[in-house]
């Protein structure tokens, strides 16, 4: 028997042995797993997406899998229909009016508590903590009515708001970041406990005041938890229905997209199939929006801060 | 002046937990101070205070003549090395050592201008725009130190700054911070635990034990004249034999030899101190001959270090590295009686 044959026998006898199936098999049921996982989370929003290119006498009568066979009849009249209506338009830019404040509002605030939670001394700091994050518990459907209660009677509702001068949605704003502050607040003081202390201690030697720490260090080094937090909060509001409905009403001149939405169907009676063009209409900008900031989870921004 | 005075200092932070006791030592200007001892013996912790990151629960700090107990660490005019570097991830090499400097609003031209100084100083001209994530080691620390001077502070505080550097580089380091300390001419206290560092960089060593001063003084008078025990033992390597013996008059008894000593003492129990380097395979000039059967032998090529017993005690000796010998042997050794050190029972040195 020659080397080579010898060793290719070796090889052979390796790759067949226990261990070698074992590892084998840990990574085909992970890859099984996650792959699941997957498939039951894309399938619902496939067939969202074939269903809404096919005409309502399709949606009707067949399921959405039967469009994906010969003869194949798709159309973008569910689109066409969706767009024709007149306050689409109102209703988007509605949603950034309620969004982009409803991100920024409770996100800065958790910024600047969460540094005095994780970084300054004062008496009963971590009581006050605890009880800020107890707040995670809280349904939100309990506050519905103390909180609109206490809106009405100090005039934070649409029509007031905007006899006075102001925008309409500013109940809705208080109403999102008070109901995000929690989770974010949470979020973030975890993130700085974490940095090094050193970092801030060489500031203070170096002559930094408190905001010039926070402002010129903790929140360059903070741009990945930030985002993160950007995205929940953005991603929650945009989607959300309940609260909207609540706080501002359905009036189409303050209402969300989504809002808007939820009419599509009720005014048209069964026009369900108008919803699945919605939807996906409704899910590009939170895409944009989380691409866009996708590439800020950059891992390792702390790295060659400290150690060697 | 910028000389550094501790006086009876006291850092409490619990009734129970005092991590250092009535500490005085005076730094003089432009001196390199270095505080050496085990870790948790309260090195770091009177460094912190001075630097303004601890208060000071008892006692007084002064730099120069200016009490500094309630002064705010940026106002105390001094700049800190740390352990980590603690450089900022974000900030490229440059505004890293600009960073203290736009702190006090300074022009930008003069920022400018001393950046550029201390950058040629410590040799960081081709990484300035980089971040330090694109530096090794070496170059972090020397940003770090390069931070620290362009301030040029009164007081230089180096934390451990060498410990996250491997050894060759440590070695280097440590010839480019004296170097530096003699061109900056400024005050350096330097802390830690390594006595190798101690040894060769101070102009004065303060030893540390428990939060206790053990002993100051030059790295010569440490070596050759320690106060007690704890110092004698922890300066110089291999540590120092020490046989517990009788005394009685000028002579002190072991398990397997008898010495005379330089001087009489009281009749006694105490603890003979002698290093490696004392006891040698050249006959003793004054009959103080060991008989040492040998369990370790360690070549270090210039050295070769005998471990082995004398009657029922544990001594270490350097030979000339030539002698063959193999554990299991029995030599013989000769211990040169000029440099023995004799402690008392509550181990303070009695010469």
């Amino acid at each position: 028997m020659t080397v080579a044959a010898a060793t290719r026998q070796e090889s052979l006898a390796a790759i067949w042995s226990p261990q070698w199936i074992a590892q084998r098999l840990q990574r085909v049921l992970l890859h099984v797993a996650v792959i699941g996982l997957t498939v039951v989370w894309i399938v619902p929003t496939l067939g969202l997406l074939v269903s809404s290119f096919r005409p309502v006498s399709g949606i009707l009568t067949s399921g959405w899998w039967t469009a994906l066979s010969p003869p194949f009849s798709f159309t973008l009249q569910n689109y066409s229909d969706m767009l024709a209506q007149s306050n689409l338009g109102q209703a988007l830019f509605n949603s950034f009016m309620v969004s982009i404040p409803s991100t920024v509002i409770p996100v800065t605030i958790a910024a600047f508590a969460a540094y005095a939670f994780a970084w300054m001394k004062f008496p009963g700091r971590d009581w006050i903590f605890l009880a800020f994050v107890g707040l995670l518990a809280v349904p939100l459907q309990l506050t519905f009515v103390p909180v609109l209660t206490f809106f009405v009677a100090h005039g934070i509702v649409p029509d007031n708001l905007s006899n006075i001068g102001l925008p309409p949605w500013v109940g809705l704003w208080l109403a999102h970041a008070g109901y995000g502050l929690p989770f974010a607040t949470y979020l973030l003081a975890n993130f700085f406990r974490a940095l090094p202390s050193d970092l801030f201690e060489s500031a203070e030697i170096d002559g930094a005041g408190t905001l010039t720490v926070f402002f010129r260090i903790i929140m360059p080094l903070s741009v990945p938890a930030l985002a993160s937090l950007v995205i929940f909060q953005f991603l929650w509001v945009w989607n959300d229905l309940l609260v909207a409905l609540i706080y501002v009403g359905g009036a189409p001149e303050v209402g969300p997209l989504t809002v808007n939405l939820a009419d599509l169907s009720n005014s048209l009676g069964q026009g369900f199939q108008l919803l699945t063009a919605a939807a996906f209409f409704s899910m590009v900008i939170p895409l944009v929006v989380f691409l866009s900031l996708q590439r800020y989870f950059v891992r390792g921004i702390l790295a060659g801060s400290v150690k060697g | 002046m910028a000389s550094v005075t501790y006086d009876h200092v006291v850092k409490r932070y619990t009734a129970d937990v005092t991590v250092v006791k009535d500490f005085n030592v005076d730094i003089k200007d432009k001196e390199f101070m270095v505080l050496v001892g085990p870790s948790g013996c309260g090195k770091s912790t009177a460094l912190r205070m001075l630097a303004g990151l601890e208060s000071i629960t008892e006692g007084q700090i002064r730099i120069g003549d200016r009490v500094v107990n309630n002064v705010a660490a940026k106002d105390r005019d001094i700049a800190m090395v740390f352990q980590s570097y603690a450089l900022y991830p974000h900030m490229s090499v440059y505004d890293n050592m600009a960073f203290p400097l736009q702190m006090q609003h300074m022009k930008k031209s003069e920022i400018d201008k001393r950046v550029k100084n201390a950058s040629r100083i410590l040799g960081l001209d081709p990484f300035l725009q980089r971040k330090p994530r694109a530096l090794s080691g070496g170059q972090r620390q020397r940003v770090a130190l390069g931070r620290a001077i362009v301030r040029s502070p009164k007081v230089f505080l180096l934390d451990e700054p060498l410990s996250n550097l491997d050894a060759k580089l440590r070695g280097q380091t440590r010839i480019e911070l004296q170097k530096l300390h003699r061109d900056l001419e400024t005050t350096f206290i330097y802390v830690t635990h390594d006595q190798v560092e101690a040894m060769t960089m101070g102009d004065r060593i303060a030893i540390m034990n428990a939060g206790i001063l053990q002993q100051v003084g030059s790295p010569g008078e440490i070596y050759d004249h320690p106060a007690n025990l704890f110092v004698a033992g922890f300066i110089g390597s291999p540590t120092m034999n020490f046989i517990p013996v009788t005394t009685s008059d000028s002579t002190a008894k072991a398990s397997g030899f008898e010495v005379k000593l330089p001087q009489s003492v009281p009749a006694g129990k105490g603890t003979l101190g002698f290093r490696p380097e004392t006891v040698t395979d050249r006959p003793s000039q004054d009959g103080a001959n060991l008989e040492m059967k040998v369990d370790v032998v360690e070549r270090l090529g210039s050295d070769q270090f005998l471990y082995g017993q004398v009657g029922g005690d544990q001594v270490t000796a350097r030979v000339d590295p030539r002698m063959k010998v193999a554990p299991g042997d029995s030599v013989k050794l000769g211990l040169d009686t000029r440099t023995l050190h004799l402690f008392n029972a509550d181990e303070s040195a009695v010469f």
